[in-house]
């Protein structure tokens, strides 16, 4: 009898118990929000439209990463592989992007579109295979994904002969370095999965399975839903958005680097949590995601700004991240 | 007279402003089983919850052997001699029979080590003493539910209390563990020791208690001896009003075939299963927990690795899946409704849409006015009591969310429904509703196979009854024929 419906709770209710209410609500959004602040009057530089930029464009690759992510553990899941597959899908698509001709792939450079198709299908491959492990060999997410992070870093290695793939045509680079009215590329791209993710889970059909095959996968299977489907489908997501994040900072930094996207995992994993999606599946929203993104981008600029150090940054991010869900939690109590 | 075990005078509680309790008393003497009844919501939980000291009272007081107690917490209301079987089980899966039966006092060796020797020893003696046929040694997680349950009664036993609460101990029992449970209750009753009983099963609060206390919607209603009440009484008294007929059926089945099924097996699990269901037809299966019933289900349901072959209308048709069983107008309404009935975490709105969702939309957007409306029209048709239909379905009471996942099927339009124990767990309000759904479906046309473990039912709603008994059919007895002593016969 622990339950009080919303109807028959409010009319009693305190200003307070209302005012914390909202804070759990809302908490992440207001952290953003007084963290802006903040830092507005805590730095000048902070609201220039140069920093705010470059806030959007380092939460960019973080965000991409993250909205695959989201996808996945809302079906229970994790990713532990989109690190490595940054990497491989870097070298892969740098390679064909490439005018060294010692790191060139025969018959190349090609079209930027046709480098940026090939890592985007190695991409969604290596997600691909981790998700059959999930969903046809039941191999706990941890472990097949974790077995993904150490492959695709191995194939980077192999496939780049353990060097960097540097030199890309300014027209691959475009997508890193270049913008549209003024906004950069990164947060553009950032911008559009953000929008057809949030339809998908929101308005698609798709996006009802998700939630569903997330917050009970028998009930699921019951009612007709393909879960090891589903599953399949969201790890070839994750992997094909890591793709995407690969590419975005093989064209920023103008090389396909073997060491790149090592422990971006934990970021993108982060920006989940902290955006209120939790780890049982089934619940959490995308714009939280996003939210959570932000919230990590703007603290690491914020810090930098105030001149506090690197080391000091992630014990914040790691305070950060439990108190975020510690907030979550006291949600669920009565 | 002396002194009773426990008393409880006045009980109030209420939460955020409503009242789940609105002063009750209660009165448990030694040696007797006193029955607790009341519908879901009726505030049978949150009575039990403030005698164990899980919840604080608002007022009222309550008294052990005669001296007033308030429990801070349910350790202390053990230590007073109170233990309680709950009716959600919770055991830990990877220990054994024995240590999860003292979990949290182990016995220890002089050098501070647990013994197994003593704690199986021990756990061992409990079990023989009250006739469960278990092994101490035995991992918990290789038992059946009925196992567990006879487990959790043993573990509430060996407190040695003098007061013992059992809330809904047969819910997953069959007849055979109930029996060994009623014999266990029988030996308490003569070490004088007190038991409150709470069941949604009438008939086994005919059989076994000396008293009841009903109460309703919080309130306290009345206190009685069994002896001069009967069955019909006891309905009127929690329903609140006089009940017309426990069972509902007014179908007559036709003479077309729906579907048919010959010689269905699956391993050892079920073998040789062959039935035929009319149009316009309930067919019930009935048998012991375990006997293979929500197996032959989940087989016609395409749920099974290689699937099942089976005649529909005539038409030969192989179902693979879940989705195809219900392209062929079949819906499933599982056991276990938690486990594989509803999506917990989210609201009822997304949980009636979930097995129709092909039909609420196209594949890039849903139809939001189709999906509330498709809603809102089963929120009505069932009568499921919610605030709205964006309420997570965790906020409803076991009645309501079986009928939700009634909803759910009957979304999907299908032709045959397939109600594995429908009413389980579901107070008797509730389970009239569900009699009524089932009487008309099955009048407007449509095909029912149910399953059920209790006696009555199956005799109330089948027009003919298959009786399943270690996956093999057992017996086939038509609605005219059947006698409970034959479903007993065949079923053991």
């Amino acid at each position: 009898m622990k339950i009080v419906t919303p109807a028959e709770g409010k009319e009693n209710l305190s200003v307070k118990v209302r005012m914390i209410q909202f804070t759990q609500q809302y908490g992440i959004f207001l952290a953003l929000v007084a963290c802006c602040v903040f830092l507005t009057f805590a730095n000048e530089y902070f609201l220039t439209t140069r920093n705010v930029l470059n806030i959007l464009r380092q939460t960019s690759i973080n965000g991409i990463l993250a909205i695959g992510m989201t996808f996945v553990i809302l079906t229970r899941g994790i990713d532990l592989s989109v690190g490595s597959i940054v990497a491989f899908t870097g070298v892969v698509a740098a390679s064909l992007a490439t005018t060294s001709s010692s790191a060139m792939v025969a018959g190349g450079p090609y079209p930027a579109i046709i480098a940026i198709m090939a890592g985007i299908s190695v991409g969604m491959i290596c997600g691909g295979i981790s998700g059959l492990a999930v969903s046809r060999f039941h191999v706990p997410a941890f472990v097949a994904t974790l077995g993904m992070l150490s492959a695709a870093r191995g194939l980077t290695l192999i496939y780049a002969g353990g060097k960097p793939v540097p030199a890309l045509t300014p027209e691959f680079r475009w997508i890193g370095t270049g913008n549209i009215l003024g906004i950069p590329m990164p947060v553009v791209i950032l911008v559009i999965v953000f929008a057809i993710a949030w339809w998908v889970l929101n308005f698609s059909r798709f996006g009802r399975y998700v939630y569903a095959a997330g917050g009970n996968p028998h009930a699921a299977k019951v009612s007709g839903i393909n879960v090891g489907k589903i599953q399949f489908i969201v790890y070839a997501i994750s992997g094909g958005l890591a793709a995407v994040g690969g590419m975005v900072l093989a064209a920023r930094t103008g090389s396909g680097l073997t060491q790149a996207g090592i422990a971006y995992e934990l970021d993108a994993i982060a920006a989940v949590v902290i955006g209120g999606t939790s780890l049982s599946g089934g619940v959490g929203r995308i714009t939280g995601t996003l939210i959570g993104a932000l919230l990590i981008g703007v603290m690491n600029n914020g810090l930098d700004l105030m001149g506090v150090e690197s080391y000091y940054q992630q014990v914040i991010k790691g305070m950060l991240i439990v108190a975020a869900v510690m907030l979550d939690q006291s949600k669920n109590k009565h | 007279m002396n002194v009773p075990l426990l008393e409880a005078q006045g009980l109030k509680k209420s939460f955020g402003g409503v009242a789940a309790l609105k002063s009750v008393d209660f009165c448990l003497m030694a040696g007797s089983v006193h029955a607790l009844c009341g519908g879901n919501g009726a505030g049978k939980s949150t009575f039990l919850s403030i005698i164990m000291g899980i919840i604080s009272r608002d007022a009222g007081q309550l008294k052990c052997k005669g001296e007033l107690v308030d429990f801070q917490n349910p350790a202390q209301a053990l230590q007073a001699g109170i233990s309680i079987i709950e009716q959600e089980l919770s055991p830990v899966p990877a220990m054994s029979v024995a240590e999860n039966m003292f979990l949290g006092r182990e016995p220890v060796n002089k050098w501070g080590v647990v013994s197994f020797k003593k704690m199986n020893a021990a756990a061992q003696k409990i079990l023989d003493d009250l006739g469960f046929p278990l092994s101490a040694k035995q991992v918990m997680m290789n038992l059946t539910v009925a196992q567990l349950q006879l487990v959790e009664i043993a573990k509430a036993l060996s407190y040695d209390s003098d007061i013992i609460i059992m809330d809904e101990p047969t819910s997953a029992l069959g007849e055979k563990e109930v029996e060994q449970l009623f014999a266990a209750i029988a030996v308490l009753k003569s070490r004088g020791k007190g038991v409150i009983y709470v069941s949604h099963r009438l008939g086994e609060i005919m059989d076994i208690s000396d008293h009841y206390t009903i109460f309703r919607d919080g309130q306290y209603i009345e206190t009685g001896d069994i002896e001069d009440v009967d069955r019909n009484k006891l309905i009127e008294l929690i329903v609140g009003r006089p009940l017309e007929e426990e069972f509902i059926k007014q179908n007559t089945p036709k003479d077309k075939i729906v579907l048919e099924l010959e010689k269905l097996t699956n391993g050892e699990l079920i073998q040789d299963i062959s039935l035929k269901v009319h149009e316009g037809e309930i067919l019930a299966l009935y048998g012991l927990m375990g006997a293979g019933r929500t197996e032959i289900f989940e087989n016609i349901f395409g749920l099974s690795r290689e699937g099942c072959k089976l005649k529909i209308m005539g038409e030969q048709v192989h179902i693979k899946s879940a989705q195809d069983a219900i392209d062929n107008g079949l819906a499933f309404v599982t056991k276990d409704r938690k486990g594989s009935g509803l999506v917990m975490s989210e609201d009822v709105r997304a949980n009636i849409c979930l097995a129709d969702l092909k039909n609420l939309g196209n594949a890039v957007k849903m139809n939001g006015k189709k999906e509330a409306s498709a809603a809102k029209r089963m929120i009505e048709l069932f009568s499921i009591k919610t605030a709205s239909d964006k309420l997570k379905v965790s906020g409803l009471s076991g009645g309501n969310q079986q009928k939700v996942v009634l909803g759910k099927w009957f979304l999907t339009n299908p032709d045959i429904l397939l109600l594995d124990e429908p009413t389980r767990g579901v107070d008797v309000g509730a389970k009239r509703e569900i009699y009524r759904v089932m009487s008309e479906f099955a009048e407007n046309g449509g095909t029912v196979i149910m399953s059920s473990s209790e006696i009555d039912e199956v005799l109330g709603m089948a027009d003919q009854i298959l009786v399943v008994r270690d996956g093999l059919i057992s017996g086939e007895i038509s609605r005219a024929d059947a006698t409970p002593q034959q479903l007993m016969h065949l079923s053991v």
